[in-house]
């Protein structure tokens, strides 16, 4: 028994066990959900520092076979998998444990421990996959258990609309990615991702022109999950869930899915299709970031943030750069997990208060969260040397060598990124105190503030101790080992344009915000573009124009409906049959005249003709 | 005259079942359709002694038995039902008895 299987399935054994025994205590429900993460995590933290993982293998049970169709169940070990294991389990356990603070006083305790051990397990089955259908299942698994976690108060209406939305859109995308799956398998006749990618090099015309439509569709599976446009309205709304939970799967693991599927099967996609995935990445970045800037809701901006430097993320995999995707997608784990986990200390403090204008001054009373969501917000901004800085680094190189319609955007975004940020932190943290709430705050327990700080040391630190050089091995082979972490911290240098473009973005956001924001009582932002302020407000009208076209589509196949029902089954086959009954009946009922002599006698009839089939035929 | 066939006996025989039916079509009095309800069953009778004499077996008189028997076990109910019909409808002709009719 390979120790990763345990790693695998101790978090759904968890979960098995605090459904069915344990959801009445709830202290032992939450030592089980976080021992079960916590060894998961020591378990790939042994085989990554143990080099178990170089060259990469796969441990496999045969687990289907109908005709040629052959799946295997099977444990995919390789460095870009032990990296994603990594972020899952180790960010996963923060949570986990901030967790034990943040749900403490919730009746629904141990239900929620369950969900996140049920949601952990399907996220390390997406890690470990080593095919197209175990995957797929996995990732089907993930869009349940968000569903779970989303929807957790689903008392609340909005948060129970909020999940139905989250595991619609998701199956939108996944719809994509099962046909893309189906029609790889048609032409391929294999589905497992080495074998795959072995025979790629030597084959890669099987496809034909069929190419980029499944490059396309598998793409859609990120999107959905992912939330890239236009199925990227379900993530703002996923925030009606607990903020641990918008921590652990909106900004660290679940979203970054999406993103870790693409650069797994990165070798499958054509120019084309790899273009289309980056003017996707590239339009999502700027219209999250661009919303973001005018929300008030703590969460929403985290949540458009999220949007954005997904973005980036698939931005950078259509730019054929999928080493400093997964690189960002680490580091971003790291700080965006952070800073949900900042804003939820601060929701806590603030008994669920969420509005931006009415926080304020916690400075001096939330010292932890202060300064670990001030470290949290330079990463996000890419602010020399926080870890942020380092991969977005590589995004705008990605997109300064390849396209520079696209590289403006990234800087684009890059200053709005500061810009909001800078907004929110003015906002909510520095000032006077806004309201009664936030002036008799307090800081959090310190089970919620430890893994601040831990995340906060990873912040930091993420960008040069090699995490990007794991993933440039994995995808170039050819790369030399990095030359030790004082060159990694110089290496952005390397390329100085891309990171001029960058830091003067900064300057160019940050001052922007200090000009608006420094002290503000009020947003000015309003006064001065009314009209443009409030479409960003309403989001640019997306989930309205969702609305009004699911409303249209859904009345006229209503309406069809309704007319097939009422005219074809209603009238045709009910009436007629029921008509036709009716008729018979009738005549029938004539012969009925009461008359005992006519039921003799049509008795004799009947016997006589009877008699006389049977005798002289 | 020589002695009469079995054509003669059945054509007695049809004679009697002839009349009976008349009697249950066309009469109107439930005694009188029970009265030929009984004279088809002797036609039958009738035709199965002829049988039994010019087959030289006793098959068909032994079936005269049964059919006898069973005239009894009719006759008993049947006229059972006819006069408590009558007690309930003060009685006993059919244009009368058409309350199942829809």
């Amino acid at each position: 028994m390979n120790l990763t299987w345990i790693c695998l399935f101790l978090p759904l054994f968890a979960a098995v066990v605090i459904s069915f025994f344990t959801s009445r205590h709830k202290h032992l429900s939450a030592a089980l959900s976080i021992g079960a993460i916590l060894v998961s995590f020591l378990i790939v933290l042994e085989i990554s520092l143990s080099g178990g993982h170089h060259g990469g293998h796969e441990l496999a049970v045969s687990w289907l076979e109908v005709g040629p169709l052959k799946v295997d169940f099977g444990l995919r070990i390789d460095s870009l998998s032990m990296m994603m294991a990594l972020v899952v389990t180790g960010v996963g356990s923060l949570i986990h444990i901030y967790s034990y603070g943040y749900m403490d006083e919730d009746p629904g305790f141990s239900r929620y421990f369950a969900f996140l051990s049920l949601f952990t397990f399907s996220m390390l089955g997406i890690v470990f996959s080593t095919n197209f259908i175990q995957m797929f299942i996995f990732w089907e698994l993930v869009g349940v258990s968000s569903y779970l976690l989303i929807g957790f108060w689903f008392g609340k209406e909005s948060a129970a609309d909020a999940a139905k939305k989250a595991f619609l859109c998701n199956r939108l995308g996944d719809f994509g990615f099962l046909l893309g799956i189906i029609i790889l398998w048609n032409l391929v006749g294999d589905l497992n991702f080495s074998s795959l990618q072995a025979g790629w090099a030597k084959n890669s015309p099987l496809l034909g022109k069929y190419a980029t439509a499944v490059g396309v569709l598998i793409f859609c599976g990120a999107v959905g999950k992912s939330a890239q446009f236009p199925l990227h309205v379900w993530l703002p709304d996923a925030m009606e869930g607990p903020t641990p939970v918008s921590a652990l799967i909106h900004a660290a693991t679940m979203v970054a899915a999406g993103v870790y599927m693409l650069c797994r099967v990165f070798f499958l996609f054509n120019p084309e299709a790899l273009c289309v995935i980056a003017w996707i990445g590239g339009i999502t970045s700027i219209l999250a970031a661009v919303i973001a800037v005018q929300q008030n809701d703590i969460k929403r901006i985290l949540a458009y943030s999220t949007l954005s430097q997904l973005g980036y993320m698939v931005m950078t995999v259509g730019l054929s750069a999928p080493a400093a995707s997964m690189f960002h997608l680490t580091t971003h784990a790291f700080f965006k997990a952070l800073l949900f986990l900042g804003a939820g200390s601060v929701i806590h403090a603030l008994h669920h208060e969420q509005d931006i204008w009415k926080m304020g001054g916690l400075q001096a009373r939330m010292p932890v969260t202060f300064w670990t969501f001030l470290a949290a917000t330079l990463a996000l901004c890419g602010v020399p040397p926080f870890s942020g800085f380092f991969s977005k680094d590589e995004v705008l190189a990605a997109a300064f060598h390849q396209n520079t319609a696209l590289f403006v955007i990234a800087i684009f975004v890059a200053a709005l990124t500061t810009f909001y940020m800078a907004r929110l932190f003015f906002v909510a943290f520095l000032g006077r105190p806004r309201s009664d709430a936030s002036l008799h705050s307090h800081e959090s327990p310190s089970v919620m503030t430890r893994p601040l700080m831990l995340l906060a040391i990873l912040s930091v630190l993420g960008g040069f101790i090699g995490i990007g050089g794991v993933f440039e091995r994995f995808f170039e082979p050819s790369t030399q080992e990095s030359a030790g972490w004082v060159a990694s911290l110089f290496h952005p240098f390397s390329e100085p344009l891309p990171a001029l473009f960058g830091l003067l973005a900064i300057m160019a956001g940050f001052c922007g915000a200090v000009a608006l924001y420094w002290n503000a009582a009020k947003d000015p932002f309003p006064e001065m573009a009314r009209s443009l302020s409030r479409a960003i407000r309403q989001r640019f009208y997306f989930d309205e124009l969702y609305e009004l076209l699911i409303a249209i589509t859904h009345d006229t196949l209503a309406a069809l409906a309704s007319a097939f029902d009422q005219w074809i089954i209603g009238g045709l086959v009910i009436r007629g049959a029921h008509g036709t009954a009716e008729f018979c009946g009738r005549a029938l009922r004539l012969v009925q005249t009461g008359n005992l002599n006519t039921y003799a006698f049509l008795l004799v009839a009947g016997a006589t003709v009877i008699f006389f089939l049977v005798l002289f035929r | 005259m020589s002695h009469p066939g079995l054509e003669h006996y059945l054509a007695v025989s049809i004679l009697l079942f002839c009349l009976g039916l008349f009697g249950v079509i066309a009469r109107r009095n439930l005694m009188i359709i029970y009265m030929s309800l009984e004279l088809l069953l002797n036609a039958a009778s009738l035709a199965l002694v002829a049988f039994s004499k010019f087959n030289g077996n006793l098959r068909g008189q032994i079936l005269v038995f049964f059919i006898i028997t069973v005239a009894a076990a009719e006759v008993a109910v049947g006229l059972a039902l006819i006069v408590a019909l009558y007690r309930k409808r003060q009685t006993a002709h059919v244009e009368d008895l058409v309350s199942m009719k829809l």
